[in-house]
């Protein structure tokens, strides 16, 4: 083989140098595409919504006239399930990977929990709902209430509470668990004590993010057959007559947020383009701020921690 | 001897031996009634897969009483709800497939490309500028993502080719594909930077450069780890439900071409559900056979990476 000149030499470097800088290029063209995406849905709901962004919109229900239609009865409905979501899912979420962390043996009980727990995260959310209609709806004769879809959801996400409890909890030097066992707490004095407070900004972020993507599910809440015309709020309690009980409203009907914008894009009419708009931005803000505040939350805790 | 002389000093402040084993005791019951509470806590997970796989199966067996499961693989139609009934799951599967197909030509690509960008390429000012945007991209609900197929990209789309139908498995799938890109982008990523240092350094030492040593030295060495990512990628596609019900229409129709509006298995279900079917009749029953194949299809793939993930995996 010939050895090269210094032209030829220069030249192959020259063209190595071009195909950097053209991936460089190509990788801010394909990262500025996703900004664009964002940038172009939050404008164009905005734009579209404009209209509608008054009080009313947020205090009445839905309508059959779309300039009277609003969201009442959808975020209160979000707001309900994501309560009973949280309620479910965090104590549920959190013992969970307290036990996988702190006290499973490494045995095949383990090893089945820890495999299942991989797999649930990769199935699909429709498949969630079948789940709900089969067993909330009809075997435990929830029927189509705020229990139902809270639980429904809980479930959905308990894979991330319980990944973000674990590497919470994993994060938490080995020394802090000698020192309470050293003055003779028990395994769940150190846990209640000490672990738990300390993995508490970790699991804190996995649970927003959680219920970020639990208030923006729509396929499983309309498996189990959530209406998408609901005139009328869950009863508060102790009103009415005769008084409702502490706990009627989670038998109630309902509808939320994404089922709203669904009911509304998929009409004929496009009036209600503009009600789909102002309701999805509304929902976008909602999301775009609980994982905000979980990045935020990370990123702080990055900084802080030092053992 | 000490603890002798102690409690002879002052017998009445400590307790007598029985009473600190009697106190032990409960306090170990506690902590064994604790241990079995966060045992069953986690225990949900399982009772959630064995929940699943029940409800399908018992209902799909009933589906399978009514119609025969060669009818179902290979009729061409699909008209459930109709007097001349045809289970053809096929004509939903089309659509699922051609959607995903046009979800992950847009998102492997375009997530690869991230991937290596900021893996290799990005100083860490533009990390730490782009990671909390794909983070935010992937966290946009997925039925806002349908709004934005249907009354956005379409009509784009429809400036570009003008015989495209109000409702088509192209642009939904162009949106499904840009949802993705995060999924693909973070964890193939995760598996690039795994890969050490001192692989980079001695191709670099041997005069590749950058966008050589990416291609040839860093993705060969994390290819389980992007294997893994499509395969999460295909997972996501095929089991994505909104963007389809609102942007690709809810008609069954067996087609291969993404310019044509068509169900898919998840956008049947939400049709299904939408409407008042009585519990327990076929029409109703359907939507669990229709689940039962997602779930198999969401399965053989998880298998399938999880297989890719055991061939390919480099240690260091």
């Amino acid at each position: 083989m010939q050895p090269l000149t210094n032209e030829q030499i220069r030249a192959v470097i020259a063209r190595g140098k071009l195909k950097d800088t053209i991936f460089k290029g190509l990788g801010l063209f394909c990262l500025s595409i996703a900004l664009l995406v964002i940038v172009a849905l939050i404008a164009d709901m905005v734009i579209k919504g404009s209209d509608r962004f008054t009080l009313d919109f947020f205090l009445n229900f839905a309508s059959r006239r779309a300039t009277q239609a609003g969201i009442l009865s959808a975020w209160v409905g979000s707001l309900l399930v994501m309560l009973v979501t949280a309620l479910a899912a965090v104590p549920l979420g959190v013992a969970a990977g307290l036990y996988l962390e702190e006290y499973a043996k490494r045995n095949w009980l383990t090893h089945v929990i820890e495999v299942n727990i991989s797999n649930l995260a990769a199935v699909p959310s429709i498949v969630y709902g079948l789940l709900a209609l089969g067993i909330f709806v009809y075997k435990f004769g929830f029927g189509q209430s705020i229990l139902s879809a809270g639980l429904t959801l809980a479930l959905l996400i308990l894979p991330i509470i319980i990944v973000a409890t674990r590497e919470a909890i994993r994060a938490i030097p080995a020394m802090i668990r000698e020192g309470s066992m050293a003055v003779g707490a028990t395994r769940w004095q150190t846990c209640r004590y000490h672990i738990i407070p300390y993995a508490m900004p970790g699991i804190l972020t996995g649970v927003i993010i959680g219920l970020a993507r639990a208030i923006g599910e729509t396929a499983p809440i309309i498996t189990i057959g959530a209406l998408t015309f609901i005139a009328f709020l869950p009863p508060v309690p102790f009103t009415g007559e005769p008084p409702a009980g502490l706990f009627d409203w989670v038998m109630s009907p309902f509808t939320v947020m994404p089922i709203q914008i669904f009911n509304w894009t998929s009409r004929p009419d496009p009036a209600f383009e503009v009600n789909a708009a102002a309701a999805g931005f509304v929902l976008m803000v909602m999301v775009l701020s609980m994982n905000a505040v979980a990045i935020y939350l990370r990123y702080k805790m990055r900084k802080n921690i030092k053992w | 001897m000490n603890s002798q002389a102690m409690s002879a000093n002052n017998p009445s402040e400590l307790p007598v031996v029985s009473d600190r084993l009697a106190r032990n005791a409960l306090r170990n019951v506690s902590e064994r009634l604790i241990e079995a509470l966060l045992l069953s806590a986690a225990a949900v997970s399982v009772l959630t897969t064995v929940g699943i796989v029940y409800v399908l199966v018992s209902e799909s067996i009933h589906f399978f009483q009514q119609v025969s499961i060669v009818d179902f693989l290979t009729d061409t139609q699909w008209t459930p709800l109709f007097d001349d009934a045809h289970f053809g799951i096929m004509v939903l599967v089309s659509g699922t497939v051609v959607s995903s197909v046009v979800a992950l030509a847009v998102a492997v690509p375009m997530g690869t490309i991230i991937a290596i960008y900021l893996s290799e390429f990005a100083n860490s000012r533009v990390r730490e500028i782009a990671k909390p945007i794909l983070e935010l991209l992937g966290g946009i609900p997925t039925i806002v993502f349908g709004y934005f197929a249907l009354l956005v990209v379409t009509p784009i789309l429809q400036v570009i080719f003008p015989e495209l139908p109000g409702f088509s498995l192209l642009s939904a799938g162009l949106v499904m594909g840009i949802m993705i890109v995060p999924y693909i982008a973070s964890l193939s990523e995760d598996a690039m930077r795994a890969v050490p240092m001192s692989l980079r350094e001695g191709a670099y030492a041997m005069g590749s450069t950058r966008l050589y040593t990416a291609l040839h030295v860093v993705v060969p060495a994390a290819f389980s780890g992007l294997a893994a990512s499509y395969i999460l990628a295909i997972s996501r596609a095929v089991g994505e439900t909104m963007i389809l019900a609102v942007a690709a229409g809810m008609q069954p129709n067996l087609t291969w071409n993404p310019m044509e509006p068509a169900a898919t298995i998840t956008s049947y279900i939400v049709q299904v559900a939408l409407g008042d079917l009585p519990h327990g009749s076929i029409g109703y029953l359907t939507i669990f056979a229709a689940g039962l194949t997602l779930l198999l299809i969401t399965l053989v793939f998880n298998i399938l990476g999880q297989w890719l993930r055991a061939k390919f995996r480099e240690n260091y």
